[in-house]
């Protein structure tokens, strides 16, 4: 189904990113400019399906006449802008965000901030012995673990919990600083919280550290292993809504479930059943 | 939505105390009527309700407000755990907290047995300083050593600001402010009409004195003219930059200036609901502004019809609860709102989108307090003091090493030189100008004239003025990393920048300190100062190394 819409049509703006002229409909970001030019600009908080929160800060390019640099993700153009995504302000920028959050955080199973980290040069091993947020993994459910020792704190699963996706705010950063977590209330465990498993998080979570339990378990045996995994698209069977779901099968058996995030219907998101409610497919007896 | 609650149910005190916040529950209601919806901004009051009757936040108490505001239990507990000054474990109803910053140290810091550590109180002119809280049923706070000295410049011609302050008018009476000029001003700005007294402040070049020194008249006028509605006014009360005791003396010694300040402010912008928002550390603040807001309800000076002029206003006290972030204007209205304290990204501005989403006129205490004096003298005069870019006169809060702490009132382009021997400075070592954001100034920089201009030229900032000597004596090293310690402590964490950025910061000038370096800690410290500068999401990340680098750069602490 494709909505028409009956707004006005937006007016364009004109804006100057690297040194090319690009137009753009108003009320657009810096970032959708750089991707309409072709500019690749590492994100991490940012989703085309979740409100930006621009803490990451990744992103930021160099709009001239701005004191700071700007999170492309979340800063609308305005015309005449002139933007340098590959300066030396932003390269530093970049970098050192990239060497805190590797010096902090475990990116083992973060494959696209991984990536930003070599091709930004981040050497995290400057800062020598370093404060880090590992800490032991929790799992306190069958569907899936937390292992917080990967989190970078981008806010996506809160908000697609919270008003962005699911509505159900079983989870919210919680203490100050670098002391700041995801929590339930009182970092109670999952069951006795208002979670209602429909993994909308894990779907977002850029680094693994909200994971499926059966993914988590394969990858403990050192079994994970997504070259031979094939990936299958089909409806979920429980209900009318029709989610579209994309199975990862690897040997002949569900590993995981995902939805796509371009879907008219789920927007990346499923239920508890779409996502977690496979087993029945493959009971071989 | 529907929350899921905790089963842990609040004790009758508990739900007493937050019930005075909240109101009590209708009968047999266990749901949330619909009536309650939308009142989320009541959490941060109904969870300190909750703590100063029983002196923590216990699951009974998160849970009971969580249910009667429709917050769900989680984000409440986040909100709780953002700020420093409320528990979420049970501790003793009586707590000291011992201040441990920049001034206080100077004067030798004692931690008794089961005290607590705490960021500058605001009370540097009296060193070392102390906040106890005491819950129960008739909770207090009590500020330590519970008086100050006298105002050091008390008999002397020329104040303004502090005038009433000086001539010990007594703060909690009405009648005493109006019988010693009270009002004046804003029965003349009822005369100039809204854009008329816009169009003196504009005049006037008065400059934010929070510490970014932005145009009022610009703020006011912007606001003025948007078509959004309601407008709202708040005064930034939150001053916790360490070193700085201004608002809170302005506060206490002249509460109805406040008050008719921002009534002024309202009038001109169209505001009918002002807030002012002031820090947990600062009670007797709390008590004279709530009594000066009581007295002028009674004489018609805060209602539905201000002086018979036909205009509305009422203004509404709102109390931290321990957080230097929230001092940044939209962690302020996050934290008013019932969020945590986590600063929103600008554009938009608050002009547009502030409190609420509203268009809000957001204030430091000391720049409104000059509004009396534009609307009373015109701006023409107020500008016609000072110098041409920094008009009026300018709040200093002098502390550490000099005989006579406290604040003083100078007109700008006053040299910084006089201002410490006014003060009684020993030959100072370095000067900490500013604050935590601010710079360290060497001897030979002392001729600096305090002006904005100055200062910026200087590669400084006056900040909220804060002036902090250090002698001979003094102990740059460890003033270098307390400040390191404190954007520790007091970053929110939203961005990685300053989140991170400020513990590998503190890490590096240990290890230097400690003698551990491993030889990349100067290059790490100059990475992190430009990535807190440039890519931190607001003021505290961004001036996190302000402080730090001018003590490297330009007095050689830990340079090599």
């Amino acid at each position: 189904m494709t909505a028409v819409s009956v707004a006005a049509p937006k007016r364009l703006v004109e804006i100057t990113v690297d040194g090319q002229a690009v137009s753009v409909t108003e009320g657009s970001t810096i970032l959708d400019a750089c991707r309409r030019l072709g500019i690749e600009t590492p994100t991490l908080c940012y989703s085309d399906t979740l409100t930006p929160v621009n803490v990451c800060r990744v992103c930021v390019v160099e709009v001239e006449g701005a004191r700071v640099l700007v999170p492309s993700c979340s800063r609308k153009v305005e015309p005449g802008m002139v933007v340098h995504t590959d300066s030396p302000r932003v390269r530093t920028s970049r970098r050192m965000v990239l060497e805190l959050l590797s010096s902090s955080v475990d990116l083992s199973t973060a494959p696209d901030a991984q990536r930003y980290v070599g091709e930004y040069g981040a050497r995290p091993e400057r800062f020598g012995a370093s404060a880090t947020v590992a800490q032991p993994v929790k799992v306190d459910n069958d569907l899936y673990v937390r292992d917080y020792s990967k989190c970078i704190l981008c806010y996506k699963c809160v908000e697609a919990c919270g008003v962005d996706h699911q509505n159900t705010f079983a989870i919210t950063a919680a203490g100050r600083g670098f002391e700041a977590h995801i929590s339930t209330e009182f970092d109670v465990k999952l069951p006795e919280s208002a979670c209602v498993y429909c993994g909308n998080c894990i779907a977002v979570c850029p680094t693994g550290a909200l994971m499926f339990t059966s993914e988590y378990e394969l990858r403990n045996e050192g079994a994970w292993n997504e070259d031979a995994q094939s990936q299958v698209d089909t409806v979920c069977p429980y209900c009318g809504v029709g989610c579209n779901l994309t199975l990862h099968v690897q040997d002949d058996a569900i590993v995981k479930v995902t939805s796509p995030d371009d879907h008219d219907v789920t927007r990346g998101n499923l239920c508890i059943k779409g996502r977690f409610g496979f087993q029945f497919v493959q009971n071989r007896e | 939505m529907d929350l899921r609650l905790p089963l842990a149910e609040p004790t009758d005190a508990e739900r007493e105390a937050i019930d005075a916040v909240v109101g009590a529950a209708a009968a047999n209601s266990h749901r949330v009527a619909r009536a309650d919806r939308g009142r989320r901004h009541l959490l941060l009051p109904a969870l300190r309700a909750a703590q100063r009757r029983v002196g923590w936040v216990s699951e009974g108490a998160l849970g009971y407000t969580s249910r009667r505001l429709d917050v769900p239990p989680a984000d409440a507990y986040g909100v709780a755990t953002f700020y420093a000054l409320l528990a979420l474990e049970e501790r003793p109803a009586d707590v000291l907290h011992v201040c441990t910053d920049l001034a206080c140290r100077l004067k030798g810091v004692e931690m008794p047995p089961g005290a607590h550590p705490s960021p500058c109180l605001g009370l540097c002119e009296r060193a070392p300083a102390a906040l106890r809280t005491v819950a129960g049923p008739e909770p207090r706070e009590i500020q330590l050593p519970e008086a100050g000295p006298a105002l050091p410049q008390a008999g002397q011609p020329g104040l303004r600001l502090l005038r009433r302050i000086a001539e010990g008018v007594d703060p909690e009476s009405l009648d005493a402010y109006r019988e010693n000029g009270g009002y004046d001003a804003l029965r003349r700005a009822i005369e100039l009409g809204p854009e008329g007294v816009v169009r003196e402040v504009s005049a006037s070049h008065l400059l934010g004195r929070g510490g970014a020194a932005f145009p009022t008249g610009a703020k006011w006028e912007a606001v003025a003219k948007q078509e959004a509605q309601p407008h709202y006014l708040v005064c930034n009360a939150d001053e916790s930059e360490p070193g700085t005791f201004k608002d809170r003396v302005l506060m206490e010694g002249d509460p109805c200036a406040l008050v008719e300040s921002m009534t002024i402010a309202a009038y001109a912008t169209g505001c009918e609901r002002g807030f002012v928002y002031v820090r947990a550390e600062y009670p007797l603040a709390h008590a004279r502004l709530e009594s000066a807001f009581a007295q002028a309800r009674e004489q018609g000076l805060l209602g539905d019809d201000v002086m018979g002029a036909g205009f509305a206003f009422d203004l509404e006290l709102r109390i931290g609860a321990g957080a230097y972030v929230c001092g940044e204007e939209t962690a302020l209205f996050q934290s008013i709102e019932g969020y945590r304290g986590e600063p929103r990204n600008k554009p938009p501005f608050p002009v547009e989108v502030g409190l609420f989403g509203k268009p809000t006129v957001v204030n430091n205490v000391e720049t409104l307090f000059n509004v009396l004096d534009v609307v009373n003298e015109s701006g023409a005069a107020f500008a016609a003091i000072g110098t041409p870019d920094s008009t009026g006169t300018r709040l200093f809060c002098l502390s550490g090493h000099v005989e006579r702490p406290g604040l003083y009132e100078v007109p700008f382009g006053f040299p910084l030189r006089d201002l410490l021997d006014l003060a009684g400075a020993a030959p100072p070592k370095a000067v900490l100008l500013g604050g935590a954001a601010g710079s360290f100034l060497r001897p030979d920089q002392l001729d600096l004239p305090l002006t904005f201009e100055d200062a910026r030229a200087a590669g400084a900032t006056l900040g909220s003025g804060v002036v902090i000597v250090y002698d001979e004596s003094a102990d740059l090293v460890d003033a270098v990393i307390r400040i390191a310690e404190f954007f520790r402590d007091e970053s929110c964490g939203q961005c990685v920048p300053c989140r991170v950025g400020t513990i590998r910061q503190e890490e590096a000038l240990k290890r230097l300190a400690t003698g551990s370096a491993n030889g990349n800690e100067r290059e790490v410290l100059a990475d992190l100062a430009e990535v807190m500068r440039d890519a931190s999401i607001c003021g505290l990340g961004q001036t996190a190394a302000t402080a730090v680098s001018s003590a490297m750069i330009n007095l050689g602490v830990l340079a090599e």
